[in-house]
């Protein structure tokens, strides 16, 4: 009975009780899930067009990173004195330097594999992976390096706002990523509903022979869905190397993004996003209101259950395509 | 057997594609052997033959799908060595395929919008404003497909997910999109496999206005041979990968290589 009690009464009692920290929580968890709800994102986006599961998605991020802090930190010993300016351009030349990486996979990695099973592809992530672990630490160094954040005009600070009678902290750094984020989200969305060069893109996601035979070419349409997602594993970057700092543990965040995309569905963009968002703040509810009668810690794991769940119920995720056919 | 034509015996108007002694194969297997025709401007010219006589292979050859390993295609008098889909697809050749090839996610007006997007020349950031001469030319495009969808009498549908479509109409719409592009050549892989004997003679009906109105030269694989007979002025037979036969549609029919090849010879 009291374990009962502590299960699926005690949480609620204290979440009515003290409203100031529930709001805290969902808040926090808001804030990571839209972190999720990005790296997802970069995912759907290859899978998608591609049918590519893009296992360097993290890597990318770290990537892209590595790059703007690196970028800026030659174009400051160049002699490039403001400090915003050298930031900014850093930031453009980064923008360049994931174009080039884009149109370097459909070359050196696509092309070659086209028409190869969809495992192969994989695995061929799986070596780009670590191609660019490498090609990082060759270049960049191992050592975790500080996100340039003042330069780019990202806020730092906190608005202690008193609400319930508590005080519930929003960090500046946090608004920043879920406006922006949703800027780019929005973005995406209006690319792909009503531009010439979405709508191909959803026809190369449909069926790769139909969009050929009415000329579209699949090695264009590849390079900028690659290149999409490396400015998304950018902004990614930036936004969660700004609460931590850059290094290459960072891409281990990719595999936090499974579970949100099984929960949102591989080829679906809303999905994404509501999947992100669901486990972010479920992992925080889980972990402060559940976690203590597990011992804590629970945070790590809990979204990974919630996902196998889910697969047993709903294998196609919340907004996945259901597969059909006839036999 | 009519002596396979070459570009430069034939006056350039008159000949809209010329395939030259095509070979093609899959590992040890030849899919197609030494195969030459031509397509003239301005007509339907079916392409027939058994099973796996190499039919959808010639196709595939001409649109880029597959690189023959000899032997050239002229088309609008250029010869061309390797082509892409897509380079063909700007050349001006569409196509539907013999299980139906569509965008299953998207409407039928998206769908016949894809094929038009060779024709649209604006960049993509004046597409995002949807401003001056981007909307124009989006205005335009959607001008051009809504004539295709009332010529193919599926206004209702304009607006449903293809995927959900019956099997009949997804053809009608794969053979709207080909026309959206405007082709100078249309292949059609089949057009009326699996139909009703009501939506075979629509088909042909579309097949023949297609043909009269906007003269679009037309090369069809079917393998009913009344449709072939009614909708063909010229019939070229595979068997095997080979060429076998060629000319009028009555010609064809009586060549007894053609006969022993579909009925099987008795030894």
């Amino acid at each position: 009975m009291d374990l009962l009690y502590k299960i699926f009464l005690d949480p609620f009692v204290q979440m009515g009780s003290a409203p100031d920290l529930l709001l805290q929580t969902l808040w926090e968890g808001l804030v990571g899930g839209v972190l999720y709800a990005l790296i997802a994102l970069g995912f759907v986006l290859i899978f998608k067009a591609s049918g590519v599961f893009n296992f360097a998605q993290g890597i990318m991020v770290v990537f892209a990173a590595l790059t703007l802090v690196g970028l800026f930190a030659l174009l400051t010993r160049v002699g490039v004195s403001n400090a915003h300016l050298a930031a900014f351009a850093a930031l453009g030349l980064t923008v360049v330097v994931m174009l080039g990486l884009a149109i370097a996979v459909e070359k050196l990695v696509l092309r070659p594999l086209v028409n190869q099973p969809d495992i192969i592809l994989f695995m061929a992530t799986f070596g780009l992976t670590y191609v660019l672990i490498g090609l990082g630490e060759l270049i960049f160094g191992g050592e975790p390096k500080v996100m340039i954040t003042n330069e780019l005009f990202l806020p730092r600070g906190a608005w202690d706002l008193e609400i319930f009678g508590g005080f519930v902290t929003f960090q500046h750094i946090d608004i920043a990523a879920a406006i922006i984020a949703s800027l780019m989200v929005a973005g995406l969305a209006v690319f792909f509903s009503k531009t010439r060069i979405g709508r191909a893109l959803r026809a190369v996601a449909d069926s790769h022979k139909a969009a050929l035979s009415v000329g579209i070419s699949l090695e264009q349409i590849w390079v900028i869905v690659w290149f999409a997602s490396g400015l998304v594993a950018l902004v990614t970057g930036i936004m969660w190397a700004a609460r931590s700092d850059v290094s290459f543990a960072l891409q281990i965040i990719a595999l936090r993004a499974l579970p949100v995309l099984i929960l949102g569905g591989f080829t679906s963009i809303p999905g994404a996003i509501v999947g992100g968002l669901i486990i972010g703040v479920g992992e925080k509810l889980g972990e402060f209101y559940w976690g203590p009668l597990l011992g804590g810690g629970i945070e790590s794991w809990l979204a990974y259950f919630i996902a196998l769940v889910f697969l047993l119920f709903r294998p196609q995720g919340l907004f996945g395509e259901k597969i059909i056919e006839r036999v | 057997m009519r002596a396979p034509s070459s570009p430069s015996e034939i006056a350039a108007g008159d000949v809209l594609l010329a395939a030259e002694n095509i070979s093609l194969s899959f590992g040890g297997v030849k899919a197609l052997t030494g195969v030459s025709f031509d397509i003239r401007k301005g007509e339907i010219r079916a392409i027939i033959g058994p099973n796996g006589a190499g039919k959808t292979s010639m196709l595939n050859v001409i649109n880029g799908f597959y690189q023959a390993d000899h032997g050239t295609i002229t088309f609008k008098g250029v010869r061309r060595g390797k082509m892409r889909p897509y380079e063909a697809a700007e050349f001006g050749i569409a196509r539907t395929f013999q299980n139906v090839a569509l965008f299953r996610g998207m409407s039928t007006l998206d769908n016949l919008m894809a094929g038009r997007t060779l024709k649209m020349r604006r960049s993509f950031f004046w597409h995002i404003l949807r401003h001056g001469p981007a909307l124009q030319e989006e205005v335009e495009h959607r001008r051009k497909v809504e004539e295709i969808i009332d010529f193919l009498e599926i206004p209702h549908i304009r607006r449903v997910p293809v995927g959900r479509l019956p099997y009949g109409l997804q053809k009608r719409v794969e053979l709207g999109r080909a026309l959206a592009m405007e082709p100078e050549l249309l292949l059609l892989d089949e057009p009326m496999a699996g139909m009703n004997l009501e939506e075979k003679e629509d088909m042909c009906r579309y097949i023949i206005d297609v043909n009269n109105h906007f003269g679009t030269t037309i090369a069809l694989i079917e393998h009913d041979m009344g449709v072939v007979m009614d909708l063909s002025d010229r019939v070229v037979v595979l068997d095997y990968g080979r060429k076998i036969a060629d000319g009028a549609p009555n010609q064809v029919k009586q060549d007894q290589a053609v006969i022993d090849a579909y009925l099987g010879v008795a030894h």
